[in-house]
Formats: C-alpha cells, sequence, structure tokens
C-alpha cells in the first residue's frame, strides 16, 4: 500500500516532530530554521513567523478563527522576544461561505489587530470549490521588532516557573462548539493578545513560551530536554476554572494537556520572580497567574518534568503523543 | 471529592499503612486488578509512596485497551480502510493502541468513511440514527462496567430497526484471569484490589472463591488516592489477623448484589464465550458476544470479518507471568527486543502504564 | 477505562435520558440502568451512563473516617 499523510502528522505529536527533524530540516538547513523557535530572528533586529488556522468550528465561545488567527501570530512573537508589528492576511475561502459569517470573521480580525498593535500590512484571497476546503482556512505571517533574545542557557537550578492564568479553556470551548460528548458548560476560550508580557523580558525573563497544542506539559517537556537540569512543578498551584475542572475529570482528559490560545509560562530567576509575578497579576489576562515550579538538579535526572500532585506523589510527565481533538487552531 | 487526594490524608493513610507493615518480614505486594486504578496509582505517584511503606503494587489484567488483542484492532482498522462510508466510532484510548496496520489515530479512512470518538455508546446510536447512508460501527471494548451501556445501544437498535448499526465488540469479564492468576503455580501476590466499577455492576460474590479457594486478602476499592490506600489498609488488616475476604471499601457505590439491572440487560443480549487476552492466551467463559438474535447488529457477522484469535501472539511472550509478578520485564525474552512501545505484543507494553512500557520507558540503561 | 464520576443528576426525561451536573459541567446521561433515579440524586457516570447511585450515608462515613484518622494522629 502506497504511504499516504494522515491527520496524526499535523497533530502536535512525535509523528509530527519526526516529520520536522527529517523532511522539513532536513532539506532546508540553515541556521535561522535550525532553532526551531516560535519566530525567526532576521538581521537588523527582525522577527518573523508564520502560522495557518484551520480550527473546526469556525466560531466558538470567547473567539472564533478571526481571533485566533490574528492573537496566535502576535503571542508566537511576543513569546520569542519580539513585540508584534506587521501582520500579513491569506484567506482561503470555500464557496457558499455566508458573508454575515465572512463579515463576522472580519470584524474580529479588525478587533483583535487593534487590541494587539499590529497592522494588517498585506494580503490574499483565494476562493476553492465546495468542499476543497471546510468554509474558512487563514494563514497569517507577522513582523516584529526584537527587544530580547531567550536564553536558555543561562537557565540554572532555583529560577522560578510562572503560569500566566488557568489551563484548558481553548481546547474546551472548542469541544463545546463542536457539541461533541453531549457536553454542556460556560467555559469560554481563553484566546487574547500576550502584548502584556513584552515588559518582563527588560526584568529578567529567561524564557516564555504560550501553551498552545500538546499543553503546559508538552510545553515544559520540551524545555527540559534542552536544559542539564530538570523541571519540577507542583500539581496544587496550578491555576484551573471550574469548567475545565468539569469538564477534564468527566471525560478522563489531563488538563496539562489541553491547549489554550492566551497563555504563557515563563521561567524567570528565583530572586526576580515575586516581582515579575506581581507585574504580570497587573494585567487583567495574568489575574490568576502563579509561581508553579522550579529548575531542579536535585529531584530528577537532566531533562526531566517532574510533577509533584494533590497526594504528594511524584509523577514523571511526557509530552502528549498524539492529539485527541482535531483542528483546535 | 479534594479531600480524598489531599496530602494530609494521604500521609495519614500511609503512616497506617506503615504501622501495619513494620511488623511484617517481607513488602507486602499487592495487584491492583483495574487499570483505571492503576491510572490513579501512577496519576497521583502512588507506587513509590507505597514502596516507601513496603508496599509494591503490581498492575493486573484490567486494561481492557491493553488485553484486547492485536489482531481485533488489526480488523477494525482494515474496517475503516477498506470499506467506504463507513464511521467507525470508539472510546479515545483504543485510537492509540499501535499495530503493525499503524493505529486507528495514524491510518487514513476510505473515501467516504471516518473515524470519530465517542464519549458515550449513545453517540455512535445517535450517529446512526443521523446517517442513514453510511453504515456506523462502534468499536466496543469494556469491562462489566461498560459492558451494559453498549448491550443498551444494540437493544436500541434492533427495537428501533436500525439496520445501519453494528457493534465490533471485545467484552471481557473479570473474574475468569483474576481465577487463572490465583491458579498460577507461584502466585507472588499477596491481596488483590477488586475494580469498584466493576463491582458497582457485579456486586461483591463473583471474587468470594479467591479468599475461599486460594486463602488470599482482598478489598473493593474506588478510584480516588484514600480509596486506593484505604483498600490496601484492609488486606493489611486481613493480613494481620491471617483470614481472607472480600472487604467493600467502596460501600458508597458498591452494593453487595451489584445493579441487577444492568445484569438483566447483559443476560438478555449476551452469552459467554471463550476469549483470547493478550498476553495471557485462552481463558474459558472469559468473553462475552451477541446472542443470535441480535447477530445483525454483531459486525463480525455483518462484514463478514475474519478474527482469527491468537494470531497476533508471539510465541515467547511471557506477559503473562509479569502480571503475575512471578518474573521482572527483562527477563522476557522478547522484551525490548521484537516488543517495545511502537510495537507491542503484550498488553504490559501496550499501556502507559503497564509493567513493561514503565520499564523500557525508565529503568533501561 | 473505567473511569465513573459522582454527579448530580439535574434533569431525567421520560425516555431515562437525562443530565447530570459535575462542578457546573453538564453532561447528556442515561439512567436507564438504574432502578429508580430521581433529580437530586448523586450518581456514578460511566460512559454517559449512571452505573450506581451514591450512598451519601456511606460517602459520609468514609469522610468521617479519614477525618478522625487525621485528627488522631495529630493529636499523637
Amino acid at each position: 500500500m502506497k504511504k499516504k499523510v494522515s491527520l496524526e502528522l499535523g497533530s502536535g505529536g512525535k509523528l509530527m516532530r519526526d516529520f520536522i527533524a527529517q523532511h522539513i530540516v532536513k532539506n532546508f538547513k540553515n541556521p535561522l530554521l535550525d532553532e526551531l523557535s516560535d519566530s525567526a530572528h532576521l538581521p537588523h533586529q527582525i522577527a518573523f513567523t508564520t502560522d495557518s488556522y484551520v480550527v473546526d468550528p469556525i466560531f466558538f465561545s470567547g473567539g472564533d478563527i478571526g481571533t485566533l488567527c490574528i492573537n496566535g501570530t502576535v503571542n508566537d512573537l511576543v513569546v520569542s522576544g519580539a513585540e508584534p508589528k506587521y501582520i500579513s492576511l491569506s484567506l482561503i475561502i470555500e464557496e457558499g461561505l455566508s458573508w454575515d459569517e465572512l463579515e463576522k470573521i472580519l470584524k474580529s480580525i479588525r478587533k483583535a489587530s487593534k487590541k494587539a498593535g499590529v497592522e494588517i500590512a498585506t494580503g490574499d484571497t483565494k476562493v476553492v470549490r465546495r468542499g476543497q476546503c471546510d468554509k474558512i482556512y487563514i494563514n497569517t505571517s507577522g513582523v516584529g521588532r526584537v527587544l530580547a533574545k531567550p536564553s536558555i542557557s543561562k537557565i540554572k537550578p532555583g529560577d522560578k516557573l510562572i503560569l500566566t492564568g488557568t489551563l484548558g479553556e481553548h481546547s474546551l470551548a472548542v469541544m463545546l462548539a463542536r457539541g461533541d460528548f453531549g457536553l454542556e458548560s460556560t467555559a469560554k476560550s481563553d484566546c487574547a493578545p500576550l502584548n502584556f508580557l513584552l515588559p518582563l523580558w527588560r526584568k529578567g525573563t529567561l524564557w516564555m513560551r504560550d501553551i498552545t497544542r500538546g499543553g503546559l506539559a508538552t510545553v515544559l517537556c520540551e524545555l527540559a530536554e534542552r536544559i542539564p537540569y530538570s523541571l519540577l512543578i507542583e500539581e496544587d498551584k496550578i491555576p484551573l476554572s471550574r469548567s475545565v475542572r468539569g469538564a477534564t475529570e468527566l471525560l478522563g482528559i489531563d488538563p496539562l494537556f489541553l491547549a489554550g490560545e492566551g497563555r504563557a509560562v515563563l521561567i524567570v530567576p528565583g530572586k526576580k520572580a515575586n516581582d515579575i509575578l506581581a507585574e504580570i497579576k497587573k494585567d487583567s489576562l495574568g489575574k490568576k497567574a502563579e509561581i508553579i515550579g522550579l529548575v531542579e538538579d536535585k529531584i530528577g535526572k537532566p531533562g526531566e518534568l517532574l510533577l509533584e500532585t494533590f497526594s504528594g506523589g511524584l509523577r514523571l510527565l511526557e509530552p502528549l503523543t498524539s492529539e485527541l481533538l482535531p483542528r483546535i487552531c | 471529592m479534594r479531600e480524598l487526594r489531599d496530602k494530609k490524608v494521604i500521609k495519614s493513610l500511609l503512616t497506617e499503612i506503615e504501622k501495619r507493615t513494620q511488623a511484617l518480614s517481607s513488602p507486602v505486594r499487592i495487584m491492583e486488578v483495574c487499570g483505571t486504578h492503576t491510572m490513579t496509582v501512577h496519576k497521583f505517584g502512588l507506587k513509590n509512596m507505597l514502596a516507601k511503606a513496603a508496599v509494591e503494587m503490581i498492575s493486573g489484567p484490567g486494561c481492557p485497551v491493553c488485553i484486547t488483542p492485536n489482531e481485533i484492532h488489526e480488523v477494525a482498522i482494515e474496517l475503516v480502510t477498506k470499506k467506504k462510508n463507513l464511521i467507525l466510532t470508539t472510546f479515545g484510548d483504543m485510537t492509540r493502541v499501535p499495530t503493525q496496520k499503524g493505529s486507528l489515530q495514524t491510518v487514513v479512512p476510505a473515501i467516504g468513511s471516518l473515524i470519530k470518538i465517542v464519549y458515550s455508546p449513545e453517540e455512535s446510536l445517535e450517529m446512526a440514527r443521523s446517517n442513514p447512508e453510511k453504515s456506523v460501527v462502534f468499536f466496543g471494548v469494556g469491562f462489566e462496567t461498560t459492558i451494559p451501556a453498549i448491550a443498551f445501544t444494540v437493544k436500541k437498535a434492533f427495537e428501533e430497526g436500525l439496520s445501519n448499526y453494528a457493534i465490533l465488540s471485545a467484552f471481557w469479564l473479570i473474574p475468569p484471569p483474576l481465577k487463572a492468576i490465583a491458579n498460577a503455580k507461584e502466585v507472588a501476590i499477596d491481596g488483590f484490589l477488586y475494580p469498584g466499577h466493576v463491582s458497582a455492576i457485579i456486586g461483591e460474590k463473583p471474587y468470594q472463591f479467591i479468599p475461599r479457594e486460594y486463602g488470599i486478602p482482598g478489598a473493593i476499592t474506588g478510584f480516588e488516592p484514600s480509596d486506593i490506600l484505604l483498600g490496601v489498609l484492609s488486606i493489611l488488616e486481613q493480613i494481620k489477623e491471617g483470614k481472607a475476604a472480600v472487604s467493600n471499601e467502596y460501600a458508597r457505590v458498591v452494593r453487595p448484589s451489584g445493579n441487577p439491572k444492568a445484569l438483566a440487560l447483559m443476560s438478555e443480549i449476551l452469552e459467554t464465550k471463550n476469549s483470547h487476552w493478550r498476553g495471557l492466551g485462552l481463558i474459558p467463559r472469559s468473553g462475552l458476544k451477541l446472542k443470535k438474535k441480535y447477530s445483525s447488529f454483531d459486525a463480525e457477522v455483518k462484514f463478514n470479518l475474519k478474527i482469527k484469535e491468537g494470531s497476533g501472539d508471539l510465541p515467547g511472550c511471557r506477559c503473562g507471568e509479569v502480571l503475575c509478578g512471578i518474573v521482572s520485564p527483562p527477563e522476557c525474552p522478547l522484551f525490548a527486543e521484537k516488543c517495545n512501545p511502537g510495537f507491542p505484543y503484550g498488553p504490559c507494553m501496550v499501556s502507559f502504564e503497564g509493567a513493561c512500557f514503565v520499564h523500557y520507558k525508565y529503568s533501561r540503561n | 477505562m473505567c473511569l465513573g464520576i459522582p454527579a448530580k443528576v439535574i434533569q431525567i426525561e421520560e425516555s431515562k435520558i437525562g443530565k447530570v451536573d459535575y462542578l457546573g459541567t453538564k453532561i447528556k446521561t442515561n439512567l436507564t440502568l438504574l432502578e429508580d433515579a430521581h433529580v437530586g440524586d448523586w450518581v456514578i457516570v460511566h460512559a454517559g451512563f449512571a452505573i450506581s447511585k451514591l450512598n451519601e450515608e456511606e460517602a459520609k462515613e468514609t469522610f468521617s473516617l479519614l477525618r478522625e484518622m487525621v485528627d488522631k494522629q495529630d493529636a499523637e
């Protein structure tokens, strides 16, 4: 049988990581791509990133594909140390999409760009036959001004991990909008721009990542693999909304692996942690922020992500191997 | 609920457990029969805490996803990749199991077909009602906890004449493999934690032969960390008093006679059969199949599927002995060579919490 | 796989299909397998089906047993 591309390839799991390593990095080898960071830092302090949005359904509580396509790209720039400036907007529309829906999405894009302080600098529109795409797909690229270079090599034991808010609301909101599992909840997507974190680069933040596909656990596992220490997080410090706790326990899903679209995790020097936390809490998007753990050299082996559970036990966390919820961004 | 996970409560329970194990000469080995117990033990990090209190937890055969043999998973994959306009529904865990043909998450369905994860078997029924032009097959696995729910969908489909609905079933019963484990020559198990939700259906009686015939203590327990530890405590009490019983530490959910309505539904729709468990082999009367009256809802009959029972087993697999705590994973000749997480043979390598998987991942140099 | 969550019944229709609430999240639940179920009952929900009614007296007993144990050890 001929090998075919399966949905799994795009799931953010192991298959996708292998594909990127063996087919993308290998074929297009260059120092910028080798970094595999959220955005590439080009000469003249320019940061550059791109992302495609295929969320199904296109409208959900707390946002839509329009909000998502701006905030997602803006956040990739913020967490790589750059101030977002310009966005390109490329629309691929299925014939038959209602004008009302299209206008609603464009309005969301306008509002989200204004809020994130970015301008749509260029764009493109294509329409394909019915069935050749699902309602609308959007690609955005983002250009920003580099403010800081994240420095993984400076991370050392005793540095603290700060989570800027509750986990999993975006995943849950999309699941609810799909009408899956007979579930009802008031959960809303956390989709939001993370610009308020930009000043923290000057306050000594060493590393930052937005928590998207794969959730907090996957994001931190990927970091742990790149440093000579382990990371220890405490389950009872991790903020969760009542609705995410309810839905995840009912469905037997671990919220540590659920995606958000407006949350980040930061590594900051131990001594500066309280000041930086206070700074984050000043913003309405960071009210629920918490110090959730630290960089360790005594517990666990280098490269491991450990969780101290509610009950006081230790558990090793592994990156997400495959996604259970299709097309959430 | 949160109280049952609280650090302070857990610490107290562990102190009580330690008080009792101190009086014993060797560590106590307890098998948690149920995969969901294994999940609690793993998720809350209880295994190491209990080890420090001289209690070794051994994972039993109670993960239905893992003990469903390779050949059944492959038949499900065949069905959805070859047959057009078919919706294969199943529980999330089932989609991850790797086979030589890939997993339900990595394969590409035939044109017009798709794989859909459901929470409730009723969602599959609903899908059959709203997609009359497609065949809907629920790939349903489970123990006594889940079987009544799936049986209900068949009864409903029969009543409604919903001819585009069928189930591909892998139904497993808990007491028969317990007998097989207790019968093993060198049983190294001092107590059983019986599965709380299976017991909610079948009650206390089906386990009574274990203390009676084998003299092994046991406790029915729930799924919060405190529940598990209360079960362990009850087993230690039985050991101390030199007796063996089936104590019910989950009385808030489990009635002595189980759930009569669910049991009646099961016997109305299903009958026992000899079943082949992954790694454990053929166990008499350990499975269930649809009665003849309902065979038109049996995907095996409807699509003429050929499941060659036992064909996926590899000679040399010692999972059965690993499950019984007789050998450790590296003592199996297949371990890490022919059997690994990417291509598992035995159930202990399929499950994320299986003894072989854990050993492969964390204990090899 | 045998995951079951205690949730409160908030709605039952004639067909024995109902809804339960857990921490504010509501989920469609089939109550056919119970002899009798009423709005306000706590049930164990597994794969969209209520498989058992929660005995609140027994639950309270477990809680108080645990509390006593913690208190006793604190006192020691």
